[in-house]
């Protein structure tokens, strides 16, 4: 039983990570319909900018926001100067629809063939802020930490911040609008090519703070071809298909499910068996339930 | 006025619009009438600037409005409800007219408007909180009409009120456009498949066949005008 609870505060814990990189997917997708495999690279490239920061001021309070900020920035750049003019240009019929796919997969190779060529062999310093030592309960430890708190605060804070802005904003309004349909929106005076952009910032900011996250949660340091980032960017996938890929509850349910049973496998099956089950699962609920297991056929959720 | 001159659009090689001209004074309610592939909905995404014009010209308040996007237009007064009840089935109705006013500075006139919306259309009133894909065929068009006007037009381009609706109800929202365009000053741009319907609310009519205009005038000279009878009204 106590190995149990554990598990599942492992689970909880890293599902957490997995969730805030989901969102960073749908984002895009709902607000460009493309499927943004740089998220992962972006992911990365800010978590170097927050170890810069942490190294220069010496704290992660510093670091956390002004990676998230730097994410925002490169994911607004990113679109608005390949993907705008790439998706202006193929209009997305045929086999054009595979394009902007592409392209995100080249812009990931090309980001960390950047971050190669700057940081080389050099790792990027990001160790936990709090105590990673498990609390101590009736003599034994437990696996939740102070760091894990902080994770976990960390992305329900985020979590509750973006539900705001989604549903009471007219920013969030805006979004919505958008992603659902952008020419009646346009109809009725939205900016739907901003508007666009500052999905994209977002989903930059969430990025930043789950590569920060899986880091301090993981190794503590990061290099251009780090193994617990393309598990993040996986495993991110992973997760938002599970949730549907248009919703924002969906991605944190996918997150949540996909490292619980993961941490369980980890804990009674062994190791070697995670990721064939991250994409058992996958396949499972593509063949199953194609809309996500909190998706519902033809519909979408604001 | 809406002033429209030698207006050609073509999509790909295939001429949708060819070289049309015609006027619509402030005020007017104008009925675009024709058959399926007539231009007339080319027309209004045209203005709307969803659609780029190949050559012409098209005037509202001596201002060109060719080329400008349509979130740009709406600022200048020009509202466009496209074809099939141009709802957000995802977003509540309350959320559904907010967005054609987010644009506005003024939130005090924004919620103006929203009432006004709800005076015109209390069906829309007494479902402020419902999703919108919760809506009859009727309603959904109240609703696009109803966001229209919370963007202030000045102008208003609709597409197809009738589409789908039954007889009453497409009654009801005709008498709901004629209504609103004496109301507030309107000036309308009616396009529709149901051309008696249609001219028996216009001021003018405005006939299509194949891109080019077939015939121009007021909508009761349309109306006792044989040939439109003949080819238009079916009698």
């Amino acid at each position: 039983m106590f190995n149990f609870i554990n598990t599942l505060l492992i689970g909880i814990t890293a599902g957490s990570i997995y969730s805030l990189m989901a969102i960073a997917i749908v984002l895009v997708w709902r607000s460009t319909r493309v499927v943004n495999f740089a998220a992962g690279g972006l992911a990365l490239a800010s978590s170097f900018v927050g170890a810069a920061v942490l190294e220069t001021t010496g704290s992660f309070w510093v670091a956390l926001p002004l990676a998230m900020i730097a994410g925002a920035l490169f994911s607004a750049f990113i679109e608005y100067f390949f993907l705008r003019p790439l998706l202006k240009r193929s209009g997305g019929k045929g086999e054009e629809i595979f394009l902007p796919i592409i392209a995100t997969l080249g812009l990931l190779g090309i980001i960390k063939a950047i971050l190669n060529y700057i940081y080389g062999d050099r790792v990027g310093s990001l160790p936990p802020p709090l105590s990673d030592k498990g609390f101590i309960v009736s003599g034994q430890s437990i696996a939740l930490s102070p760091m894990r708190i902080l994770i976990l605060g960390t992305v329900l804070v985020l979590m509750a911040f973006l539900t705001l802005i989604f549903q009471r904003t007219n920013l969030g309004l805006s979004l919505r609008a958008s992603s659902f349909a952008p020419e009646i929106s346009r109809l009725a005076g939205i900016r739907v090519d901003l508007i666009r952009t500052v999905g994209w910032a977002i989903s930059g900011a969430a990025g930043a703070t789950a590569g920060i996250l899986q880091t301090t949660n993981g190794s503590g340091s990061i290099a251009p071809e780090s193994f617990e980032f393309s598990l993040l960017l996986v495993f991110g996938f992973v997760a938002a298909v599970i949730g549907g890929i248009e919703s924002l509850i969906g991605a944190v349910v996918g997150g949540l499910t996909l490292g619980i049973v993961l941490a369980i496998i980890l804990m009674y099956v062994g190791g070697s068996l995670v990721f064939f089950a991250a994409f058992l699962i996958l396949i499972l609920v593509l063949l199953l339930r194609p809309h996500g297991i909190i998706g519902v056929k033809g519909g979408r959720r604001a | 006025m809406l002033k429209i001159e030698n207006l050609s659009v073509s999509h790909g090689a295939i001429r949708a619009l060819h070289e049309i001209s015609f006027n619509v004074e402030k005020g007017q309610l104008a009925a675009v009438i024709g058959a399926n592939g007539a231009g007339k909905t080319t027309l209004l995404r045209t203005l709307s600037g969803l659609n780029k014009a190949s050559h012409g010209l098209a005037q509202w308040n001596d201002h060109n409005i060719l080329h400008a996007k349509p979130e740009a237009l709406v600022r200048h007064g020009i509202s466009h409800v496209s074809e099939g009840k141009s709802v957000i089935p995802e977003l509540t109705v309350s959320e559904n007219l907010e967005l054609g006013a987010l644009w506005r500075r003024n939130k005090k006139e924004a919620a103006k408007s929203k009432q006004e919306v709800v005076e015109l259309f209390p069906r829309l009133g007494e479902r402020l909180s419902q999703r919108a894909d919760s809506l009859s065929g009727g309603e959904r068009q109240m609703l696009a009409i109803g966001r229209s006007i919370m963007s202030k037009p000045e102008l208003l381009l609709l597409d197809e009120p009738s589409l789908g609706l039954a007889p009453l109800v497409i009654e009801q929202i005709f008498q709901a456009i004629r209504d609103l365009t004496t109301a507030m000053g309107l000036t309308v741009l009616l396009v529709e498949q149901n051309a008696m319907g249609a001219l028996k609310i216009a001021d003018i009519g405005i006939v299509l066949n194949l891109g080019s205009i077939a015939a121009t005038g007021s909508a009761t000279a349309l109306r006792d005008d044989p040939a439109v009878r003949a080819a238009y009204l079916g009698f």
